[in-house]
């Protein structure tokens, strides 16, 4: 693999046409926790390079900016100017070609759609080594948000914003004793909030399973701030703890220490707190405050798994639920949300319904059947898995998941007949 | 392309009419491998486990192919990597020879040598170069416990098997960091039609067993892979045993 790290328009085209014979991908900042970015034996192209935000209009909130930068380098352009992106995932650390290829999704989904529905235009250069400005509504439009940058390298973008008056969110939290009772919740309380989620334990059993600790919130407005915070209400100083360390040995991630972790964390949470001041780190990326987190599953790593069922599907997420507390997977990670309705990328992932997503320690035995398993009752209950955290699915599923898959092939072979765009991603699934 | 549990979607099997290595395709196709390339000497035998791995969902086929005729392995391998990616290669031919009588027949002997070695040391080499142009892959080398150290009973095929080791080793090193990698799987006595009729060695063990180690070293990225896992202990020590100890031991 030869990684290549271009600083501009015409770099990244040279780069694209320098390309080997098996082709190339760009990469963002390796979020991904599959194989979306990587090409083996072929070329990638490190698109950190192009990195300036070009312009911001304060009056009507845009921001034009290059594929390369950061949601972290946004945040921080555009905090003391009283704008936030608007959407923002569990990291900081993606960039906005990432969050455009992967359509990503924050805790508003339910609100405010997935990161396409909040971008003007894009910049994309596709095979033929021609820059195109493509807007929403087209249907390359659609095969690019969610396409995982099959359709061409997005070197840069327009993004609506949203105006904040502070930095810092407001949060209400609450428990939910079971999952019936958190979907209840949720179902009920959503549309009061801006950003919603739920952390569930996947480890309780019995009349507790899919207990769970909701936590939803908006921006504070000025008035709800202390006066000591009014003085600098937009400050953004998210501080970061010690990295975890190099080697940690495999199995620290048991069902014992999971458990455990997740039975402090229930327990520590309020049964019903309204109002609380939290920084924006804190509640959007508190993973971000612990760098090289992902270390802690040791060398054989974890597996992600994110998939939606339509609402009307709910028996399907009951029964995932359940497969997962019998099995008594240790992820201390799980996090349940409501979507709002589609985005229309035609590889975009969320729909309106139920998503859990949950880490799982790679090293299980028998997980990948187990996973199998899993696909089967989301496909037969017509949802889909997610792609930007896939590594594991099964190509003959990914039709039933994803009905426009033909759409973007045919797209695919029409635009790009010679393969220049080529991941491992694309490769396993046959995108 | 393999997963995130190392399991391909694409196999080439190197002497596909080895019950081991027939073993370790079922087990694979059980997961998600589509495409099985079994490569041998034209027999019914290999016909038959072709059938076997499509009846279970498999795109199973044949492909005439001899351990010993090095010439044509870069011409033949080659054209079969051209088709598509691999996404591992089983270098599972090999045999046992006579043991009772190849010390004293140097031609049998060389057989043995020119099998498990000479034509593994072509093969390898022609994958491995595949392998790396592609930029990902596994190449999984039988190897045997008679390679760590050969034996009174039965030396030739144990120093044949030493040579494929330590050659496969050597691969894998060559190959660290192209994306590419080599594991070695060391099976004790497997019982086989290659071993039928021989007496037992203590902690014997059958295909399945195999199969299931390999699949397990695929999952986390083994080089080296004992079957059963024991062994490893059993080998550290035998290679601790003094000479005239050693010697006397029958195995």
């Amino acid at each position: 693999m030869t990684l290549v790290r271009p600083r501009s328009y015409a770099e990244t085209a040279a780069a694209v046409r320098d390309r080997g014979p098996r082709g190339v991908i760009a990469r963002g900042l390796g979020r991904a926790y599959g194989d979306a970015a990587q090409n083996a034996g072929g070329h990638v192209l490190d698109m950190t390079g192009l990195n300036r935000v070009r312009s911001v209009d304060t009056e009507h909130g845009e921001a034009v900016c290059d594929a390369g930068v950061s949601l972290h380098r946004l945040m921080e352009v555009l905090l003391p100017l009283g704008w936030f992106v608007p959407v923002t995932p569990g990291t900081r650390q993606v960039t906005v070609g990432g969050a455009v290829c992967a359509d990503i999704h924050g805790k508003n989904h339910h609100a405010e759609g997935g990161f396409a529905r909040h971008v003007r235009s894009l910049d994309l250069l596709t095979a033929d080594g021609e820059v195109r400005t493509v807007t929403p509504g087209t249907d390359l439009f659609d095969a690019t948000t969610g396409g995982m940058g099959l359709t061409g390298v997005v070197l840069g973008a327009t993004l609506r914003l949203l105006p904040v008056e502070t930095s810092l969110m407001t949060v209400d939290t609450e428990r939910a004793t079971d999952l019936d009772d958190l979907m209840a919740r949720l179902t009920a309380g959503d549309h009061r909030y801006r950003y919603s989620v739920a952390w569930i334990d996947l480890l309780a059993r019995g009349s507790a399973t899919g207990r769970a600790v909701l936590t939803r919130g908006d921006h504070a407005p000025l008035d709800a701030l202390p006066a000591r915070s009014r003085r600098d209400p937009l400050a953004f100083r998210p501080g970061t703890l010690p990295p975890a360390p190099r080697f940690l040995p495999d199995g620290l991630l048991r069902r014992g220490t999971v458990g455990l972790f997740n039975e402090l964390w229930y327990r520590r949470a309020p049964r019903s707190r309204t109002g609380e001041l939290q920084r924006l780190s804190a509640f959007f990326h508190p993973l971000d405050g612990v760098p090289d987190w992902n270390r802690i599953y040791g060398r054989s790593g974890f597996v992600q798994y994110q998939f939606v069922v339509g609402h009307e599907r709910a028996d399907a997420l009951r029964r995932v639920v359940g497969m997962l507390a019998r099995r008594r997977c240790p992820s201390f990670l799980a996090v349940l949300k409501r979507f709002g309705p589609a985005d229309p990328g035609w590889l975009s992932f969320p729909m309106a319904g139920w998503t859990l997503a949950l880490d799982i320690p790679a090293g299980l035995p028998g997980l990948g059947r187990f996973l199998d398993e899993l696909d089967e009752v989301v496909a037969e209950a017509g949802g889909r898995v997610y792609l930007a955290k896939d590594a594991r699915l099964r190509p003959e599923t990914l039709a039933a998941m994803y009905p426009r898959l033909g759409d973007f092939r045919a797209l695919r072979a029409q635009l790009d007949p010679d393969g220049v765009f080529a991941s491992d991603l694309a490769r396993r699934l046959g995108l | 392309m393999q997963d995130a549990f190392g399991i391909p979607q694409s196999l080439l099997v190197l002497g596909g009419s080895s019950e081991i290595a027939l073993a370790i395709a079922r087990r694979l196709v059980a997961h998600r491998t589509r495409t099985v390339l079994l490569a041998g000497r034209p027999s019914p035998r290999l016909d038959a486990a072709a059938a076997e791995l499509r009846g279970l969902g498999a795109d199973a086929r044949t492909v005439a192919f001899d351990a010993e005729d090095t010439d044509s392995h870069e011409e033949l391998l080659g054209k079969l990597f051209a088709d598509g990616d691999i996404d591992m290669v089983l270098l599972a031919f090999g045999v046992l020879g006579d043991p009772e009588h190849d010390e004293e027949r140097p031609q049998s002997a060389v057989r043995v040598a020119r099998t498990n070695y000479t034509g593994a040391l072509s093969a390898g080499l022609v994958c491995g170069q595949a392998l790396r142009r592609q930029g990902h892959g596994t190449l999984a080398v039988l190897s045997s416990f008679a390679a760590v150290r050969a034996r009174r009973g039965n030396f030739v095929y144990g120093s044949s098997k030493a040579g494929l080791d330590a050659f496969a080793q050597g691969l894998g090193d060559a190959l660290y960091g192209t994306g590419a990698r080599v594991m070695v799987v060391r099976p004790g006595f497997v019982r086989t039609r290659m071993t039928s009729g021989l007496t037992e060695a203590p902690l014997a063990t059958d295909p399945d067993t195999v199969a299931a180690a390999v699949e397990h070293g695929l999952r986390r990225r083994r080089e080296t892979v004992w079957v059963p896992g024991g062994l490893r202990l059993v080998a550290a020590a035998l290679r601790l045993l003094p000479r005239p100890l050693f010697r006397r031991l029958t195995l």
